[in-house]
C-alpha cells in the first residue's frame, strides 16, 4: 500500500512519522537517540529500508547510525572522518587563517545506484564517501584542495558542507554547497572540482561577485531536468539552467529573499517552494506569518501559501535541510520549524496541517515515498 | 577489575546499565579496555588522536584526574574496587 515515511532530525533526537497516501493521519515514533543532535537523516533510493542518521553532541562527538529496517532499529557504523591530507587553513570569522578541524556531519546523500555508497558533507567543509555501507569513509580531497580552500570562511553555524546534489542521470555529476564558500561542481564523480558561482552577488563580502565566499544556503534539482538547479542563497533566490555553471536571480515578488530551504515539486520542474525569512538579523518570518511561497513559473512570480499555517505571532525559523517533497501522484510538501512543528501539505502546497507539534527544534526533514 | 561510571549518553550507546568493570590500573588502560569491549565508545571520550574531549573529565576519590598523566596509576581505592572511576560530561543547559 503506498504511503510515506518522514524522517525528522531535531536538536534532541530523531523521529519517524508514517502515513498512508492520504497523508492526513500520522503515526510518530521516537525519539531515537534522545538528547543527541540529529543533523540529518536520509534513506537510500535503492533500498528505502536503509536509513542514515548523523548523531552528534559537543560532548561526545560524532556517530553515524544506520538502520536496515526503515528506522525501527539502528546500529552504529564507522565514524572516522579523517581528512585525506594535511588539512591546512581556511579563513576564520575575522579573516585570519584557521586550521581545518572536523566538527560534525551535516548531510548524508545516499547514492542513486548503490545502497552501500553514501556521500557525507561535514564541518569543517569537506566531502566524504563510503562504498562499504558506512564502515569506512574516504575524503574526496580534490574539493578541499582544488585551490580556493584557504579563502573559505564559516557562516554563523560553522564552515559546513551542507548540500550535496547528485544527478540521477549521471553519477559523475555532483554539486555541493558550502557556507560560506559557495557552490562547487564535479563532472568526474568527485575527483576534481571547480567553483560554480558565476552570477551570484553577495553584499556581505568585499567583492560581491567573487569566485568564492558566497553563503549559499541550499540547492534543489528536479530529477527529470538536472540542468536546472534552484538556489536559496543567504539573500536571493537563484536559478541555473546550465547545471550550475551560471546563475540568475528569480526572487521576483517574494516579501523577503532571505531564507534557508528550497525544493522542487516532484512532477513539475518549474514549481518551486521557499520559506521567506525576514532577514539575517531576525531569523523569523515576515509579519509573524508562516508562509511557504510557491512559484509555478520557475521563479520570479511567487504566491503565498497560508491555508493551515499560523498567520499571527509565529516567529520560528525553517532550516536549510528541513523541507522535502514526496513523489505520490499529488505531490506532498513537508517542512519542520525550530519551534518543533512538522507540517505536511498533501496537495502541492495548497493546504497544510501539522504532522506533529512540540518536538525539539527541527534540523532536518526528509520524506520517503513507499510503494 | 576497575569500576567505571559512565554518563547517561555513553551508557545508552554502550547499551549498559549502571557501572561497568574493565581491566586496567591507569586511565589509559581503563579507557583502552573500555573502548575494546565497547567499540561504539571509541572517539566519544577521547577523540581520534587520543586526546580527552574538551567537555569530558575523569574523577575519582573526590579528585579531578583529568589533567594527570594518563599513565599514572589510579588511586588505591579505585584499584582495590572501593571507589569507581567517574567519566563525567561537563554540566550544561539547553
Amino acid at each position: 500500500m503506498p504511503g510515506v515515511r518522514v524522517l525528522i532530525g531535531t536538536r534532541k533526537g530523531a523521529f519517524v512519522a508514517t502515513s498512508d497516501a492520504g497523508r492526513r493521519s500520522w503515526q510518530v515514533e521516537g525519539p531515537h537517540f534522545g538528547g543527541w543532535e540529529i543533523y540529518h537523516l536520509k534513506g537510500s533510493p535503492v533500498n528505502p529500508d536503509r536509513i542514515w542518521a548523523s548523531q552528534s553532541t559537543g560532548w561526545f562527538g560524532q556517530l553515524v547510525q544506520r538502520s536496515d529496517d526503515g528506522g525501527r532499529t539502528w546500529d552504529a557504523v564507522g565514524k572516522d572522518f579523517a581528512y585525506a591530507s594535511v588539512p591546512g587553513t581556511h579563513q576564520w570569522y575575522d579573516g585570519t587563517p584557521h586550521p581545518w578541524e572536523f566538527a560534525r556531519v551535516w548531510h548524508f546523500e545516499p547514492s542513486h545506484v548503490d545502497a552501500d555508497t553514501v556521500f557525507a558533507g561535514v564541518e569543517d567543509a569537506a566531502l566524504f564517501k563510503t562504498t562499504d555501507g558506512g564502515q569506512t569513509w574516504q575524503e574526496l580531497a580534490g574539493l578541499r584542495e582544488h585551490g580556493s580552500g584557504p579563502h573559505w570562511q564559516p557562516g554563523a553555524g560553522g564552515m559546513c558542507l551542507h548540500t550535496i546534489v547528485l544527478d540521477p542521470a549521471d553519477p559523475q555529476r555532483i554539486l555541493v554547497a558550502i557556507s560560506a564558500a559557495g557552490v562547487f561542481r564535479s563532472e568526474d564523480g568527485g575527483a576534481t572540482w571547480h567553483a560554480s558561482n558565476e552570477g551570484l552577488q553577495s553584499g556581505e563580502i568585499p567583492d560581491p561577485e567573487a569566485n568564492v565566499g558566497h553563503c549559499v544556503h541550499n540547492l534543489a534539482m528536479h530529477p527529470a531536468r538536472p540542468q536546472t538547479v534552484y538556489m536559496q542563497k543567504h539573500w536571493d533566490v537563484m536559478r541555473s539552467d546550465d547545471g550550475g555553471a551560471s546563475w540568475r536571480e528569480v526572487s521576483g515578488n517574494l516579501p523577503s529573499d532571505f531564507g534557508f530551504p528550497i525544493d522542487v515539486h516532484a512532477h513539475d520542474p518549474e514549481t518551486v517552494f521557499v520559506v521567506p525569512i525576514e532577514s539575517d538579523s531576525l531569523h523569523y518570518p515576515p509579519e509573524g506569518k508562516l508562509r511557504v511561497y510557491r512559484s509555478r513559473t520557475g521563479g520570479d512570480d511567487w504566491e503565498a501559501l497560508t491555508k493551515g499555517l499560523p498567520q499571527e505571532n509565529c516567529f520560528v525559523n525553517v532550516l536549510r535541510d528541513a523541507m522535502a517533497v514526496d513523489s505520490l501522484d499529488e505531490c506532498g510538501v513537508y517542512f519542520g520549524t525550530t519551534g518543533g512543528q512538522v507540517y505536511c501539505s498533501p496537495d502541492g502546497g495548497d493546504s497544510w496541517a501539522p504532522i506533529v507539534e512540540h518536538l525539539p527544534a527541527v534540523l532536518s526533514v526528509e520524506v520517503q515515498t513507499l510503494s | 577489575m576497575t569500576r567505571v561510571v559512565l554518563p547517561y549518553h555513553l551508557r545508552q550507546l554502550a547499551k549498559v546499565d549502571g557501572e561497568v568493570t574493565v581491566d586496567g590500573s591507569t586511565v589509559r588502560e581503563v579507557l583502552d579496555a573500555l573502548e575494546s569491549e565497547h567499540p561504539v565508545l571509541r572517539g566519544t571520550i577521547r577523540d581520534s588522536t587520543g586526546k580527552r574531549r574538551a567537555f569530558v573529565r575523569w574523577f575519582a576519590c573526590q579528585e579531578d584526574l583529568s589533567h594527570n598523566d594518563v599513565d599514572q596509576p589510579l588511586p588505591e581505592a579505585v584499584l582495590d574496587g572501593r571507589e569507581p572511576l567517574l567519566v563525567v560530561g561537563a554540566m550544561a543547559g539547553g
